[in-house]
């Protein structure tokens, strides 16, 4: 309600500037001499409030660290590569975390990445505008779906899916590792169709962008040469588009490897490494989620915060890697250019 | 080079756009999915009592979410108070005096923020608020959200002020008006719309956030006073509800699930018309 106003006044403003203009010779309303004091107060506030952001995050991590102190001394690096968790006997490795968010992350980008570079060729190369903007605007929609959300319909929807149709699979196949029963429905592949679903719009959203950026004078060229329109998007519009499209795999990445609540609810919360993919596993979210409110021991908080610590230096690199990949597209591009 | 007969490469090129064609319909199909099979289970569950009652204990039947709506609600107003200024103000510096060493790492800073998964932020909250207060609190769920939506409000600002011409400053300021003048009367209120819109968008995002909740904000099967009590709130009450072994409990996590779906895709579509069609502007569009 309170914006209202000041919206329409924005709206002619901008639009009418040039009227704005002949408006001006009347007195300033801020004196004949306008003060240095306003200027500087006003750039020293937004200064504060700048270097906050950086305050903050720098805050966090060490937070992070300070408060996994006592974790990172009993267990030094091998917290990294131990599979023990036991809470009651105080011993603490991260690695069966560490495996479950890999493993579903990469279960995840295994469906998301064809599905979502498909979708978004279909919405950027093969549709017109008139279709391919409000398919798009639907599935941008998908990014905001609460992840809470998502978990519900994955345990009342996806479980029982994968229960009924997991059954049959690992009693033919299930010889091999991969595929071996019981199957419980909760598990590692659950929680990675779940997480690919998740993904897929950001795909989507990000590639159909950077599709759209690639400049027309490319496909006619390639089209004036003979080759058909797959063809031209295969050999032309993809790989013009690479590292863009990677940036937005990477940046689906990043997501999958953080996301707590939709695992947490169907992946069963086991820590062990088992090769099955239907067996009931952990991920470094989820046990955060599961158990830092109930740890009781100092130490046992401390690894749970450990573990968050690992966490937050994965993201840190993922992104970063996002990022370098669609800066390097961008500077790429303008040199063409 | 493709080799073959045309006709081949014709249906080659048949068959690729058919399969993304497919991708295309998988992928919006599963978001009719979501939403018809959410409308169905929460639409059956939704009563009047569910806005305005309190939970009622397992196996009686009835019940609402009242005091989870209310303490959404307040959660919202919180992270808005913490998030917004620092967000809002921190993008005008990058876009108006952003330039040396101090605006690279912002933006950098803003990144990492943006990419730390939520349940760490929870983690760091809980240790920097909880723990010094000994007790959950509204107060620490809305830091934990706002921490969420300082970076999506900082790059919103940042981009759309950037958008805000040049000749609009210079007209300003050749007019005689000081900086930080020009900033607040023109460049601002030119890009508004898309900041506002931002706001709305991350405001949406944080609604459903629910694992920086569970160690701040906690949860509560009372009405929460103030804000240093422990609160409920939608998202945390639709986790802990689905996971329990209740057939009540899971209709309402359904029907909280519809509400909150409601709510933050109405705010996404809000802030969708007002960035493009230009809610409340008569000749800007």
């Amino acid at each position: 309600m309170l914006q209202r106003p000041a919206v329409r006044d924005a709206g002619t403003r901008s639009t009418v500037s040039p009227r704005g203009a002949q408006r001006a010779p009347r007195p300033s309303p801020y004196g004949r001499r306008p003060s240095r004091f306003a200027d500087v107060t006003f750039r020293g506030a937004a200064f504060t409030f700048a270097l906050s952001v950086f305050v903050i995050t720098a805050t966090i991590g060490v937070e992070l660290w300070t408060q996994s102190a006592q974790a990172r001394a009993a267990f030094g690096w091998s917290f990294l590569w131990t599979s023990v968790w036991d809470p009651v006997e105080l011993h603490f490795g991260a690695l069966p975390f560490i495996y479950g968010t890999l493993v579903t992350s990469l279960i995840a980008l295994a469906i998301a990445v064809p599905f979502g570079i498909g979708a978004a060729v279909c919405l950027a190369e093969l549709l017109p505008p008139s279709i391919a903007d409000p398919a798009t605007f639907l599935i941008e929609l998908l990014v905001a779906v609460p992840s809470v959300v998502y978990g519900l319909v994955g345990v009342f929807v996806l479980v029982p899916i994968v229960r009924t149709l997991g059954g049959p699979v690992s009693d033919v196949l299930g010889w091999i590792p991969l595929l071996a029963g019981p199957v419980y429905g909760i598990g590692l592949l659950t929680a990675g169709i779940l997480l690919s679903v998740m993904i897929v719009p950001f795909i989507v959203a990000i590639s159909r962008e950077v599709l759209l950026a690639v400049p027309q004078s490319q496909r006619d060229a390639s089209l004036a040469l003979g080759a058909t329109r797959w063809e031209t998007v295969w050999h032309v519009v993809l790989p013009y588009a690479r590292s863009g499209i990677v940036g937005s795999i990477i940046l689906a990445l990043a997501r999958a490897l953080g996301e707590t609540m939709a695992v947490t609810m169907v992946i069963g919360n086991r820590p062990q490494i088992v090769a099955s993919l239907f067996a009931p596993a952990y991920s470094m979210a989820a046990v955060i989620a599961n158990e830092f409110a109930e740890a009781t021991s100092k130490l046992y908080v401390s690894a749970l915060i450990e573990v968050a610590l690992v966490l937050f230096g994965i993201t840190i690199v993922v992104n970063a890697l996002a990022r370098l990949m669609i800066a390097g597209m961008r500077t790429g591009r303008s040199a063409m250019a | 080079m493709t080799r073959g007969s045309y006709r081949r490469r014709l249906l080659v090129e048949r068959l690729m756009f058919g399969a993304t064609i497919v991708a295309a319909a998988g992928t919006l199909s599963v978001l009719f999915f979501l939403l018809g099979y959410i409308a169905y289970q929460g639409g059956s569950s939704l009563s009047l009592s569910f806005f305005t009652h309190l939970p009622t204990p397992v196996g009686e039947a009835g019940g609402g979410m009242a005091n989870a709506i209310v303490g959404s609600a307040k959660l919202l107003v919180a992270a808005a108070l913490v998030g917004t200024p620092i967000g809002f103000l921190g993008g005008v510096y990058l876009a108006e005096y952003g330039r040396g060493p101090v605006t690279s790492s912002v933006r950098f800073a803003a990144d990492v923020l943006n990419g730390v998964p939520s349940i760490v932020l929870g983690v760091t909250v809980y240790g920097l608020i909880v723990l010094p207060a000994g007790h959950f609190s509204t107060l620490a769920g809305g830091v934990a959200l706002g921490l969420i939506m300082i970076p999506v409000t900082l790059r919103a600002t940042e981009e759309f002020l950037r958008l805000v011409p040049d000749s609009l400053r210079e007209a300003s300021l050749a007019l005689g008006a000081p900086q930080w003048v020009t900033i607040v009367r023109v460049v601002i209120p030119a890009g508004l719309r898309g900041i506002v819109a931002g706001i709305l968008l991350s405001l949406a995002r944080v609604a459903g956030e629910t694992a920086p909740l569970l160690f701040t904000a906690f949860s509560n099967r009372y009405w929460s006073e103030g804000w240093l009590q422990p609160t409920a709130s939608l998202p945390v009450m639709i986790f802990t509800y689905a996971i329990a072994p209740y057939d009540d409990w899971h209709r309402q996590a359904w029907a909280a699930a519809l509400t909150l779906l409601a709510l933050v895709l109405g705010a996404n579509v809000l802030a969708r018309l007002v960035l493009r069609r230009g809610i409340a502007l008569g000749r800007a569009s």
